[in-house]
């Protein structure tokens, strides 16, 4: 079976095979996304008529380096799960490129669809719903490989292997049926599934969101191990920050269909710089009764995201907006993959905000005067 | 993953139950449950029963089902050797209604499969592409939907003439738009589910997207509903033949027979029930049958 699995994954190989399929070197990134933007129609009457659209993710621009774990949070609603079937091309992107391992996605010169979807998988949030009630669990991590051209055999073979990987008897499950499995053994299902196809990176939509807690530590566990075996990316889109902090290296945080900081985990963990993630994290209960939430840090409801506010996208919400944030958009900038980006006028010497004034840029959010 | 912060624990699995391990494939489960299901398998039995008389009618039947006797006319129950009786122009009941059940289960069952076929294919369509192409598929289905369903059956088969052909046109026509409808809201719920993203997310292609992960799910609920409406395509085809329509005298067909018996309803009521009786078995059978597999063929119950 070990036979069956190098041959048929060479990420699963030694370094010489892993090193075949990397293309662009280790200082390439795996993934760079480039002013992505997704507006769904709003649709009014029966002629469905354009009422309006709503910018479930825009312009968003971030990369992803080989090797590392990037944690993606934001509130219900942000535009996580979208950016994740944008990336996937499970949904058509309205503008923005897609640049896998040095070659862009889509264009003639570079990767086409079908070669994109043997290196990017996914794993999905609801374990159930992502598995076919009809087939056997074998047969659903064999189908990938046998979409592109793998016989019944070695694909049968293979999916058996997977099982065995994520922790599964073959003999046991293979021939089982999702509903016969439990969230967390059907949740190890969808990761084999997912990497049947021997991808480079994999996108995690809330795939632990949905489980119990020790049943989530065994599957994060799985996932690490993985990682390491199979020479993975990760991009780990999850509400539940705690598991964020854990698991990713850098961390990026979405609000309404925008990045608003991106950074080392550690660094946006111990000194949020954007009022939003601040709030965020603030928003996160404490293990110790003496320090109790009394104050939710941040209330309401987001925006509706058909109609965003002009200017800075938090200001409603924000309790040092000035009358710069309602007319400018603060932008990210651009200063490589490592550096801690954050997009708010307080962070940028000269936007004309009171508190930027005199800031040399890398200093926390102030804490609000409440 | 980096190991920071807190380290989770090696959980092993919890240890499984070996009697839970027994695995049993999906026809199997169906084919289990059914068998504990005795009413289901009564008129299952029933079913088999009158299908097979109708093949073997030519065996079994004891006189030529359109040989007249103008001496025999109106006989009982039981009157020599006519075991049925005999209808108005003297023709043995039990012949005719062997004979009759041949045209009566072809009307049912063959407009029913024609449109399954046609319906199913096109309401998957519909499901599955969605958009503008579902659009113009299903309000095409709305038009015909507009009609009574026996109206429309009398208006296709009035247009197109009688016989038996045409008849199982008109029916097939009448049954297409509400088999469609099924398959394409069974679709659309199938095509936005989260398993058939990850399939195409796999590189796969929308045809095999269809038949490896939509046609499955589907075909039970498109099954189940065609099996119901057997019996109605076996009314239907009785109504047209009664109304001249469908079979053309002197074939023999229930409906057809329950026609021109009504007639003779005061001289010999008993005989002229038998095709009514033939109909009603049939159409029972075929409804609970079907309900029984929509109660095997229902997963995770």
């Amino acid at each position: 079976m070990t036979q069956t699995l190098q041959t048929a994954s060479p990420a699963a190989g030694p370094d010489g095979q892993a090193a075949a399929r990397d293309r662009g070197g280790t200082a390439q990134p795996m993934l760079i996304a480039n002013h992505l933007k997704k507006y769904f129609a709003l649709r009014s009457g029966m002629l469905g008529g354009r009422a309006g659209e709503v910018k479930a993710v825009d312009d968003v621009s971030f990369s992803v380096r080989k090797g590392e774990t990037l944690g993606i949070v934001g509130e219900s609603g942000c535009g996580k799960s979208t950016l994740a079937r944008l990336l996937m091309h499970l949904i058509p992107m309205d503008e923005g490129e897609m640049i896998f391992d040095g070659d862009p996605v889509g264009t003639p010169s570079g990767l086409t669809l079908r070669e994109l979807r043997r290196d990017l998988q996914m794993v999905f949030q609801d374990s159930y719903s992502s598995l076919n009630p009809r087939l056997p669990v074998q047969d659903s991590i064999a189908y990938g490989p046998r979409v592109h051209g793998m016989d019944r055999i070695s694909a049968r073979d293979l999916a058996r292997g997977m099982l065995d990987k994520v922790g599964l008897r073959p003999d046991l499950f293979g021939a089982r049926y999702p509903h016969e499995l439990s969230g967390g053994q059907r949740q190890r299902i969808n990761i084999a599934r997912a990497l049947a196809l021997s991808p480079r990176m994999l996108i995690l939509d809330e795939a632990v969101s949905a489980l119990d807690k020790s049943v989530e530590a065994q599957v994060l566990n799985l996932l690490r191990h993985l990682k390491r075996d199979f020479n993975l990316t990760y991009l780990f889109i999850s509400h539940d920050l705690a598991v964020v902090r854990h698991v990713s290296d850098r961390v990026l945080v979405m609000y309404l269909g925008q990045i608003v900081e991106i950074g080392p985990v550690d660094a946006i963990y111990d000194a949020p710089r954007h009022p939003y993630s601040k709030a965020l994290l603030d928003s996160r209960l404490a293990l110790d009764p003496g320090e109790r939430i009394d104050e939710a840090p941040i209330t309401g409801d987001p925006p509706n995201p058909a109609n965003p506010p002009s200017g800075c996208r938090f200001r409603t919400r924000c309790p040092f907006a000035e009358s710069v944030c309602s007319t400018t958009m603060p932008t990210l900038g651009d200063e490589g993959p490592d550096a801690h980006l954050v997009a708010c006028h307080m962070m940028a010497p000269g936007s004309g905000h009171s508190r930027a004034a005199g800031r040399t840029g890398a200093q926390p959010c102030p804490v609000p005067a409440l | 993953m980096s190991d920071r912060g807190i380290t989770i624990a090696d959980l092993p699995d919890v240890p499984e139950n070996p009697a839970a391990l027994r695995v049993r494939s999906y026809w199997q489960t169906v084919r289990y449950r059914l068998r504990y299901d005795y009413v289901t398998l009564f008129f299952l039995a029933v079913l088999a029963l009158v299908l097979m008389t109708a093949l073997l009618a030519p065996e079994l039947a004891p006189f030529d089902p359109t040989k007249t006797s103008t001496i025999n006319r109106m006989k009982p129950i039981g009157y020599r050797d006519f075991l049925l009786g005999t209808d108005e122009l003297g023709r043995d009941m039990l012949s005719r209604l062997l004979w009759g059940g041949r045209a009566s289960l072809t009307m049912g069952c063959g407009p029913v499969a024609l449109a399954t076929l046609i319906g199913g294919f096109l309401g998957i369509v519909a499901g599955f592409i969605g958009g503008r192409v579902n659009m113009a598929i299903m309000r095409i289905m709305d038009v015909f939907y507009a009609f009574p369903s026996v109206l429309l059956a009398v208006a296709i088969s009035g247009i197109l003439g009688g016989g038996m052909a045409n008849g199982m046109i008109a029916l097939t026509l009448v049954f297409i738009p509400p088999i469609c409808r099924v398959a394409e809201s069974a679709t659309t719920q199938v095509r936005n589910l989260d398993f058939v993203e990850a399939a195409r997310a796999s590189g796969a292609p929308a045809l095999s997207l269809i038949l490896h992960h939509v046609l499955g799910n589907v075909l039970a609920p498109i099954f189940i509903y065609a099996s119901s409406l057997v019996s109605v395509s076996i009314l239907l085809a009785s109504g047209l033949s009664f109304l001249g329509l469908g079979v053309a005298p002197p074939t023999a067909d229930w409906g057809l027979m329950l026609s021109t018996l009504r007639a003779a309803l005061y001289v010999q009521p008993l005989v002229c029930a038998l095709p009514g009786a033939a109909i009603l078995i049939v159409s029972l059978s075929f409804n609970l049958v079907s309900d029984g597999l929509r109660r095997a063929m229902d997963v995770k119950a």
